[in-house]
C-alpha cells in the first residue's frame, strides 16, 4: 500500500508551503523530512493527514483518492511537536480515545492499551493526569496513542523538539528501537525535523524539503556524503556547513590569503565563483596552521562551537572538547581539504569526496 | 516580620469580612424587626433590643388582596426566565464562538474580528435604545407581557456575554486538540462535543454565571415589556415601597433575590477551589 503525491502545492497567502510536492512511500519504510523552521514540514505533514487540502495535487493511497477521504476516515495517527493529548482525561482514556472511537470492546481496548503503555514505558501511570506529567512522559503518552491504533500512516511532527538535551537522546534511542521492532511492517512512517543528528540516526529515506519544495529526496547516508547543493549542504549539517568562496588555480584552492593543496577531487574545478563547502567537524586547530581571529565560542555539551573570521570569510570549528577562548584571539586552524566539497555558483553540486558528480 | 504579616493578613480578613458580611446580617435582622424597631432609635439584636416578628416576610407571600405584594410567582417567573435564556444562549453562543475561533468568516469586509464585536456591540449600547426597537418588535409578534417575550429578549443580552467569553476561551484552546480528535477519528461534531467541550467547562461555567448575573439583576427591561399578565422579581419588589417605607419586607425581598445569586457564587467558588479552573489547557 503506497502513498504517492504527485505535485502537491499549498499556498494560503503570498508565499509557497509546499511548492509542486512529489513522493511515492513504501510501506514498511520509515521517511524522514528534513527542513529548517517554516520549510513546509507540519504543512505536509498535515496534508497527509487530511487536516488541509492542497490548492492543487493529488494523494493517492493504495490506489485510493485519498483527498477525497476526510480526515477521520483516513486511519492516520500523528503525534505533534507540542505535546498534546486530551487534558480531560487521564492517561489511560487519552490512549483508549482512537479505540473507544472506533467502538471496539472494552477488554481488547484494555489489553491493547496496555501493550501501547508497556511500550513507551508509562506501564503504571494510567490513572494519572495528563496535567500531571512531565514534557517527556506528556510524548510518550501521545505517542502511545499513536502507536494503538495500528494507523497505516503515522507521522511524527518534530515530536523531540521540545523536550530537553537528555529526554531527547533517551526518547529518540526508544524511537528508533519501536520502529525497528515490526511496527513498521505494514506501516509507512513519516518523522519530521530539523535535526540533521537525528536524521542519520534514524537512518531511512530522507527528503529534504525548503520553502514547500523538494530539494533532495535519498538515503541518509547519501543526503549526508553528497548533498546536491548548497542548501542541502546547510540543512543536512548543523552547524551548517561552512561556505567559503575560494579559487582553484594550479592546483591550490585559494581565499583570503591562504593557499591550500586541492585534493584530488577538487582540482579540475577552475570555474569563477566557486564555494568550497568545508564541515565544522573537518576543520582542526594546529600550531601550524592559518591565523584565524575568534568572534564568539559557545561550549555547548561538551563540544566547543568557535565562530572564527579571517577577511570577509566566517566560519564556524567544532572542536570535542570544553575549550576557553575570549574574543578577538587568535588561534590557528588546519583544514582536512580531502573532505571538502565544491559548489558551483548557483549552488549545485560540483563535486563531493564521495564521488557524487566527481570532477 | 512573619508576625507582622499573619497579623496584617488576618486583620485585612477582618475587616473585609465585617465589610461583605455586616450588610447581609443587618438587612437579616431588619427583615424581623416591625415599625417601632426599625424608626425607635438603634436597634441590634433580636430577643434583647427588639421582638422579632415574621410581618417583613408574611407580607412577600401575602396576596394583594390582604395588604400583601405575593413575590412567589414572580420570583419563579424571574427564575424561569434567566435559567432559560442562560441556557439557551450559552448553548447558542457556544456554537458561535466555537465556529467564530476555528472558522475564518468573510463577507465582503466583514471579517471574524467584526461579528465578534457585532456581538459585543449590543452590550456597548445603553439599555434604553435598545427598549424602544424591542418594544415594537414584541408588539408586533404578540410577546409583549409575556414569558417568551422576556426570554427572546433576555437571549440578545445575554448571548454575546456567552460569545465574548467563550470565543476567548476558545481561542486558548489549542487547534491541535482539535485536530487530534479528528485524526483519531471523530468527525468535527464529535471533536467539539468529546473534546473541546469538556476541555471548555471552565469557561462555560464563568459564561453561565454571567448570564444568569446579568438575567437576574435587570429590572429595565423587566419593567418596560411586562405590565400585568407576566411579572418580574425585580420589578415587583419595586412595588412595595409605598407612602411609609417598609424596610422590613424590603429586607427580606433582598435578601431572597440575592439568594440564587449566592448559590450561584458558591457553586463556582467549590468549583474554583478544586482547582479546575485553572491549568486545564497548557
Amino acid at each position: 500500500m503506497d502513498l504517492v503525491a504527485n505535485n502537491l502545492s499549498y499556498k494560503p497567502d503570498d508565499q509557497y508551503h509546499l511548492n509542486e510536492v512529489s513522493f511515492n512511500f513504501k510501506e514498511g519504510n520509515l521517511y524522514t523530512i528534513l527542513g529548517r523552521t517554516l520549510s513546509g514540514k507540519t504543512t505536509l505533514l498535515k496534508t497527509i493527514a487530511g487536516l488541509l487540502t492542497p490548492d492543487s495535487g493529488e494523494i493517492e493511497f493504495d490506489g485510493k483518492n485519498f483527498l477525497k477521504i476526510p480526515v477521520w476516515e483516513r486511519n492516520v495517527a500523528m503525534v505533534y511537536q507540542q505535546f498534546i493529548n486530551y487534558p480531560h482525561l487521564n492517561v489511560f482514556e487519552n490512549i483508549a480515545f482512537p479505540l473507544k472511537q472506533r467502538k471496539i470492546d472494552q477488554s481488547i481496548i484494555n489489553e491493547k492499551v496496555m501493550d501501547a503503555l508497556k511500550s513507551v514505558g508509562l506501564l503504571g501511570y494510567e490513572n494519572r493526569k495528563i496535567q500531571e506529567l512531565s514534557g517527556g512522559q506528556q510524548q510518550r503518552v501521545s505517542l502511545a496513542r499513536s502507536l494503538v491504533k495500528n494507523a497505516k500512516i503515522l507521522l511524527l511532527d518534530e515530536p523531540l523538539v521540545n523536550l530537553d538535551y537528555k529526554l531527547r537522546e533517551q526518547l529518540r534511542d526508544e524511537f528508533k528501537n519501536l520502529f525497528s521492532k515490526g511496527l513498521a511492517d505494514e506501516t509507512i512512517l513519516i518523522y519530521s525535523t530539523t535535526d540533521p543528528r537525528e536524521t542519520m540516526e534514524l537512518n531511512g529515506e530522507v527528503i529534504v524539503l525548503d520553502e514547500g519544495k523538494v530539494l533532495q529526496v535519498g538515503p541518509a547516508k547519501e543526503i549526508f556524503e553528497n548533498p546536491n547543493s548548497l542548501k542541502v549542504a546547510e540543512i543536512s549539517n548543523d552547524p551548517p556547513m561552512n561556505i567559503i568562496e575560494a579559487k582553484i588555480s594550479d592546483n591550490q584552492i585559494r581565499f583570503e590569503g591562504i593557499d591550500v593543496e586541492a585534493p584530488q577531487h577538487l582540482s579540475k574545478l577552475t570555474e569563477d565563483g566557486l564555494k568550497i563547502g568545508l564541515r565544522s567537524s573537518d576543520i582542526q586547530l594546529n600550531e601550524n596552521g592559518h591565523e584565524f581571529e575568534v568572534e564568539l565560542a559557545e561550549i555547548s555539551g561538551s563540544e566547543t562551537l568557535l565562530h572564527l573570521k579571517r577577511g570577509d570569510t566566517k566560519i564556524i570549528v567544532s572542536i570535542e572538547e570544553v575549550l576557553n577562548f575570549k574574543i578577538h584571539d587568535k588561534v590557528k586552524i588546519n583544514f582536512k581539504i580531502d573532505r571538502a566539497y565544491a559548489f558551483h555558483a548557483d549552488g549545485k553540486l560540483a563535486s563531493s569526496p564521495f564521488g557524487g558528480l566527481n570532477g | 516580620m512573619n508576625k507582622l504579616y499573619i497579623f496584617l493578613k488576618y486583620f485585612f480578613i477582618v475587616v473585609w469580612t465585617v465589610f461583605v458580611v455586616a450588610p447581609f446580617l443587618w438587612a437579616l435582622t431588619t427583615s424581623f424587626k416591625d415599625f417601632q424597631s426599625v424608626n425607635g432609635g438603634v436597634t441590634y439584636i433580636p430577643w434583647v433590643d427588639f421582638e422579632p416578628n415574621l410581618e417583613g416576610w408574611k407580607v412577600l407571600i401575602k396576596s394583594p388582596a390582604k395588604g400583601g405584594v405575593d413575590i412567589i410567582e414572580p420570583y419563579f417567573n424571574s427564575l424561569f426566565v434567566t435559567c432559560t435564556a442562560s441556557l439557551i444562549s450559552i448553548i447558542l453562543g457556544t456554537l458561535s464562538a466555537y465556529a467564530l475561533s476555528r472558522y475564518t468568516f468573510k463577507a465582503g469586509f466583514v471579517k471574524n474580528n467584526d461579528i465578534t464585536f457585532f456581538f459585543i456591540s449590543q452590550r456597548i449600547m445603553p439599555p434604553i435604545v435598545l427598549s424602544i426597537p424591542f418594544f415594537l418588535f414584541l408588539s408586533s409578534i404578540n410577546l409583549l407581557d409575556s414569558l417568551t417575550g422576556l426570554i427572546v429578549v433576555y437571549i440578545v443580552l445575554l448571548m454575546p456575554i456567552a460569545v465574548w467569553i467563550m470565543v476567548d476561551f476558545f481561542n486558548k484552546v489549542p487547534r491541535e486538540i482539535d485536530e487530534t480528535a479528528l485524526i483519531d477519528g471523530c468527525n468535527p461534531y464529535q471533536a467539539f462535543l468529546k473534546v473541546v467541550l469538556p476541555n471548555s467547562i471552565p469557561g462555560l461555567i464563568v459564561a453561565g454565571m454571567f448570564c444568569i448575573i446579568f438575567g437576574w439583576i435587570d429590572f429595565f427591561f423587566a419593567f418596560i415589556l411586562t405590565f400585568t399578565e407576566v411579572q418580574l422579581l425585580p420589578v415587583k419588589i419595586v412595588a412595595l415601597n409605598s407612602s411609609v417605607t417598609p424596610w422590613w419586607s424590603l429586607s427580606a425581598s433582598a435578601l431572597v433575590s440575592v439568594a440564587p445569586l449566592i448559590i450561584v457564587a458558591f457553586i463556582v467558588e467549590r468549583y474554583l477551589s478544586k482547582g479546575n479552573l485553572s491549568g486545564a489547557i497548557k
